[in-house]
């Protein structure tokens, strides 16, 4: 690294995820088991400073390669963690480029004050250190994924995040619901990341084969950038144009379908699983059964954009082979507007938020999957609504949060006229409501705008439809949450005890809707793109008009039904009947899957193979034991001692061999 | 006496003064086997050490080997006529196997804390067995070899018989009927080496130096790697093992399936593929599909088992079908990711086992649906048992991954030798078994210890003991350090590979058979 001259954060970059990993351990060993109070003061301070270290690596990393520059990957650490062979090692690091410092930002962002809040919200709970140390160790493990020079490390700590959900959603585990779900989270995403792991196979047995051909030509311009062991697995290697170009010449086709595409669909379905798109999205609203400031932090602002990171991460593979994408975008079109729909039904406050998170997640692939290498809006698009979506959405979380901790019901038909109980929850809540349906100024409104200039601006005229449809629906859904639980009256007595948040909560509160102000502002497109940077473009009114105009109508539409005593919605509800019933038991996805498992997997697949163990395998052995005895016991009567029976066989024998030899004389 | 002598001899001398103990003073004979186990353990630590020191100056050579290369040799004739003799060493990969066997013999003893029927007899046997455990994985003399393998292979009758739980007898003759008849076939395979090679001796690396006729390798490698299969579980010979494991005490279970079992892929990448490799070629994609089945027919086997033990058995089975997977992959990534499933598993599934035992201790059952809600009394095993549960569904972190991708990896890739279409198909088979094995062990686990109590009476249980803190602690921080650091470890069996690997590419060089 000496042509670049690095500053103090970016050389001790690899501090990123080593703080919150020490931490868990420390934390986890050590402290939890002493004291419950220092146990959350440490974890809490180990993020804070974690996020320091992250907006001074943002700092010199644009200080490094300024707005409106090119920004290329540089590696500023990294060690040889596991060699395979020689020749395919991984070498775990730290890989800055704007989208990693982004994600740095978020995540850290984000888990200081999920960590903060969390001292206020999980006060008094038994569990209080355990949970800390599984908050550092998803803190560790995210900020690792987000770092991965590698495929193979990117899959290490998705497995990893992946695992700490599982903990997280798992939290309170004498609860059979939440045993349930964690159980689902982990197991659906788990059957995602087979078709990850098989595309891992394949990029790197196909880097690995073309290696040594294309690496004289791409290891020395990266030298510079802090890549001294360039690997076959490594993103730099993987993503560039010659190695694309050599898989798509020499890869061959499998069924019709390129060697890449297939690759890089294997890989997406693990993203998909990952960011819940249909139809792994199963596990999310279940997922809800977490704390909730685990529900902010991982299924809602972080762990869930992993996803469509990945295919960020991974986007000019994607380019290159350009069905790939198409899956990606029409599955993230789909995606948000099923779960939009059912969003409108749900009655659980956290499971309304996890179907927009849902939604919005589809959003970000869709402005993903509308982009190309040529007209990359798309990816600066994705980008910012992930920067605009976690902040808000952690808010809309951490605001439920406090809702239900005042209240103790998840339910919104068991709260309303909470705006004069809960002030600060109140505005801040409906700041976090009105950018997400995407009002101008605030933040929602310049990324889901520059999501629809993406899909138009590249002629996915269908796309632009649904996500200007999903826009409408999603003012709606949400505008009903918020007229339920904070207007009209008080719907059960939850709501009359309901107090305002402590300082610990309403702190980070006020924080986010700050955020949710003013990041709509920050020019994205100056510091995000992939290729040649893009101009900071104004806002096109005749994409962004219509946009505010749906949102609108859907905020009048929801105020309307839901803003009083929300009669005309049950009205309404009863209207629609059978179609109701069936957005509201969401399809009947799940049922799905429970008939495919259960009724299939299980009874016809496991029973029958535990059977055929038990009873022919096994039954074949046995068989071999009891004939042996039985023969044994037959021929024993053989041996009876007596001369004359042994004298009756020899003579037998002994004819018995004549008749052959004569026979054998007689035939030649 | 050299070092490797010493690690094979003192469990043995241990199970000597446990017979000279008074039968009344079974608190003594605990100790003693704890302390002489623990002796071994050290012993292990220097036999590592110094194994690195000098083996950091073959690192280039080894590159280009043809040969095993073994250090801390101790050779002398035994039966000079037949050409056997006393032949002791030692390479990476037996320096792995010893670690293993030295962490679960020690941890083993410390979880039979609670053995008070017959705990002399239980000891001694228990530490024969180890003896011969220890001789397989260090003698470099067929004979040697052979002898050591039926001594640790004997013992487990009586271990099962008299000590297990269930129908005991019948699952301790059927474990040991069915593993004499793999050792049958193991036997038929030396002989035919020694008399093959004309050479007049059981001397393994001398076999080595010969190159046998194809016609000779096709039959002889299938012998010798179904004989080891079935002490390795391989389909459709592993059917002792549910039953065994089940039926055997707890520290025979851990012993039996975390290290007995590793004897089998011991010995079919150490004598199979070493001395046999155009046999291995010719083998290898058979095999590979055997070992398929193993893998997904183990787990989706384990989905359905109600009691905790048939259920680790039956992953035992899986797990160990990645073991025979990546030796018949044959290649460096195969064979490596072999090695360390082996070490891997063996420390994974001694940790389930003895785990399992102390959970029984308190519940008195070991069937999962009628246990439930433990992890709110007993904590730590909760944890322990999670996370050999993580491990062996191959999360990172914890040394089950490694293992698992360098087999994946190594199927993937393929070898020169067969069809590369049908490896990788296979290998993506394979792979489908990390659902499977997340959901029965999240399944398992959830059942166990998750949700409310179940039976008052668990209300009142205790956590884990000191003893059993060690025992359990031990095994846990070996897994997250392997799986957390691998390189040290990776190095370890990386450069005695190499030479097995040499042979199959380079079998040309080898002297033909006169």
């Amino acid at each position: 690294m000496d042509q670049l001259n690095l500053g103090f954060a970016l050389r001790n970059a690899w501090l990123i995820p080593a703080i919150p990993f020490c931490s868990f351990a420390i934390v986890g060993l050590f402290i939890a088991p002493m004291s419950k109070k220092l146990a959350g003061i440490v974890a809490t301070a180990s993020v804070f400073a974690t996020a320091a270290l992250a907006y001074a690596i943002a700092w010199e990393y644009f200080t490094l390669f300024p707005a409106g520059a090119a920004h290329p990957a540089i590696i500023p650490f990294s060690f040889e963690w596991l060699r395979y062979q020689p020749g395919l090692s991984v070498t775990a690091g730290i890989y800055v480029d704007p989208i990693s410092v982004l994600l740095m930002v978020v995540v850290t962002t984000v888990s200081a004050l999920v960590h903060l809040y969390s001292n206020g919200y999980m006060h008094g709970d038994e569990g209080f250190g355990r949970f800390f140390t599984y908050l550092n160790l998803f803190t560790f493990s995210m900020l690792g994924l987000v770092v991965a020079p590698n495929i193979v490390q990117m899959y290490v700590c998705w497995e990893l995040v992946g695992v700490s959900s599982f903990l997280l959603i798992g939290f309170y585990y004498q609860k059979p619901s939440a045993v349930a779900a964690s159980k689902k989270a982990f197991i659906v995403t788990r059957f995602a990341d087979l078709g990850f792991l098989i595309g891992v196979l394949i990029l790197g047995y196909q880097g690995y084969s073309s290696f040594p051909s294309l690496q004289g030509s791409i290891a020395p311009e990266l030298v510079k950038y802090g890549v001294t062991n360039l690997q076959p697995i490594d993103f730099l290697y993987i993503n560039h144009p010659l190695v694309l170009q050599s898989l798509l010449a020499n890869g061959g086709t499998i069924m019709g379908v390129s060697l890449l595409t297939l690759a890089m669909v294997l890989v997406y379905s693990g993203a998909a699983g990952k960011s819940a798109m249909f139809p792994l999205h199963i596990w999310l609203p279940d997922a809800m059964e977490g704390p909730t400031p685990v529900s902010a932090l991982i299924h809602a602002a972080t762990m869930v954009v992993a996803g469509v990171y990945l295919v960020a991460r991974l986007f000019p593979s994607f380019a290159a082979s350009e069905q790939a994408l198409l899956v990606v975008a029409y599955v993230g079109g789909f995606t948000s507007l099923l779960s939009a729909i059912i969003g409108i039904t749900q009655d659980d406050i956290k499971r309304v938020l996890a179907f927009s998170t849902l939604s919005q997640l589809g959003y970000m692939m869709l402005a993903l999957g509308v982009g190309t290498m040529a007209h990359p809006l798309g990816y600066t698009a994705s980008m910012f609504h992930l920067f605009t979506h976690a902040f808000f959405k952690a808010l809309l979380f951490l605001g439920a949060g406090a809702v239900i901790h005042a209240v103790h019901t998840n339910d919104i038909w068991e709260m309303g006229g909470l705006r004069k109980k809960m002030p600060i929850t109140h505005i801040t809540f409906l700041v976090a409501t009105l950018a997400i349906s995407g009002i101008p100024p605030l933040a929602g409104f310049f990324s889901k705008d520059e999501i629809l200039a993406a899909a138009l601006g590249n002629h996915f005229n269908v796309l632009f439809g649904v996500a200007l449809f999903v826009a409408g629906v999603t003012a709606f859904y949400m505008f009903r949450i918020y007229f339920v639980t904070f207007w009209g009256p008080f719907r059960s007595h939850h709501p009359e005890h309901a107090h305002e948040a402590p300082f610990t909560m309403w702190f980070p509160l006020a924080i986010l809707a700050v955020l949710s102000v003013i990041a709509g502002f920050f020019p994205m497109a100056e510091y995000v793109s992939i290729g040649e940077p893009l101009e900071h473009e104004g806002i096109n009114w005749a994409i962004a008009g219509p946009a505010i105009g749906v949102a609108v109508f859907g905020i009048a539409l929801a105020g309307f039904f839901y803003s009083g005593e929300a009669k005309r919605a049950a009205t309404v509800a009863a209207a629609f009947g059978v179609l109701y019933r069936v957005v509201k038991q969401k399809f009947y996805v799940d049922e799905l899957y429970i008939f495919v498992t259960k009724s299939v997997i299980f009874q016809f697949v496991a029973r029958p193979i535990a059977w055929f163990d038990r009873h022919v395998v096994d039954g074949g052995v046995n068989l071999s034991g009891f004939v042996t005895r039985r023969s044994g016991a037959n021929l024993r009567h053989l041996q009876t001692g007596q001369v004359q029976t042994y004298s009756v066989w020899y003579a037998g024998g002994a004819l018995f061999i004549l008749l052959v030899l004569w026979a054998a004389a007689m035939g030649r | 006496m050299g070092l490797l002598s010493w690690i094979i001899v003192i469990p043995f001398l241990t199970a000597m003064v446990v017979v000279a103990i008074p039968r009344s003073q079974w608190k003594a004979i605990r100790w003693v086997s704890a302390i002489g186990t623990s002796i071994n353990l050290v012993l292990t630590a220097v036999l590592t050490y110094r194994y690195w020191q000098v083996s950091a100056a073959d690192a280039v050579s080894i590159k280009s080997a043809l040969f095993t290369k073994l250090y801390f040799v101790e050779q002398f004739p035994w039966f000079k006529s037949l050409g056997i003799q006393y032949y002791v060493g030692a390479d990476g990969i037996s320096v792995a196997m010893v670690i293993l066997t030295s962490i679960i013999i020690f941890t083993g003893s410390l979880a039979s804390w609670t053995v008070e029927t017959r705990t002399k007899e239980f000891y001694a046997w228990l530490l024969v067995l180890v003896t011969g455990v220890f001789g397989v994985f260090l003698s470099y003399d067929l004979f040697l070899f052979f002898m050591f393998y039926e001594l640790a292979v004997l013992p487990m009758y009586l271990l099962i018989g008299i000590w297990g739980t269930g129908p005991k007898e019948y699952a301790a003759m059927k474990l040991t009927l069915m593993l004499l008849v793999g050792s049958a076939f193991v036997l038929v395979g030396f002989f035919a080496l020694y008399y093959a090679s004309g050479l007049n001796t059981f001397d393994l690396q001398r076999l080595a130096q010969v190159r046998y006729p194809d016609h000779f390798q096709a039959w002889v490698f299938p012998m010798i790697f179904v004989g080891f299969g079935v002490i390795g579980a391989l389909y459709p010979l592993h059917t002792w093992s549910p039953d065994g494991h089940s039926s055997a005490p707890t520290a025979v279970s851990m012993l039996h399936a975390g290290v007995l079992m590793k004897l089998g892929g011991y010995g079919a990448l150490r004598i199979g593929v070493y001395l046999l490799p155009e046999g291995a070629k010719m083998w290898g994609l058979f095999f590979m599909g055997l070992t398929t089945i193993n893998i997904l027919y183990g787990s989706f086997g384990a989905i359905m088992q109600k009691d905790l033990k048939y259920f680790t058995a039956y992953s035992s089975v899986s797990h160990c079908g990645f073991v025979l997977f990546g030796v018949a992959a044959l290649n460096l990534m195969g064979l490596k990711g072999a090695v360390l499933q082996m070490f891997s598993h063996g420390i994974m599934t001694g940790l389930f086992f003895g785990l399992i035992g102390m959970v029984y201790g308190r519940t008195h059952t070991r069937i999962i649906p009628e246990m439930g809600g433990l992890g709110k009394v007993m904590p730590w095993l909760a944890t322990a048992f999670y996370i050999a549960g993580l491990a062996s569904l191959g999360l990172p972190g914890l040394s089950g991954f490694v293992a698992e991708t360098h087999v994946f990896l190594g199927g993937f890739f393929g070898n020169p030798w067969s069809n590369g279409m049908i490896a990788s198909t296979l290998t993506i088979i394979a792979t489908m078994s990390i659902v499977v094995t997340a959901v029965y062990v999240l399944r398992g686990l959830a059942a166990v210890f998750q949700g409310p109590i179940t039976d008052h009476h668990f209300e009142h249980l205790t956590d884990a003991t000191l003893p059993e803190r060690i025992s359990t602690g031990v095994l846990l921080a070996t897994l997250i350090i392997v799986g957390l650091m691998p390189g040290p470890f990776i190095d370890l069996i990386e450069g005695p590979i190499l030479p097995i690997l040499n042979r199959l590419n380079e079998s040309g060089v080898l002297a033909a058979v006169r």
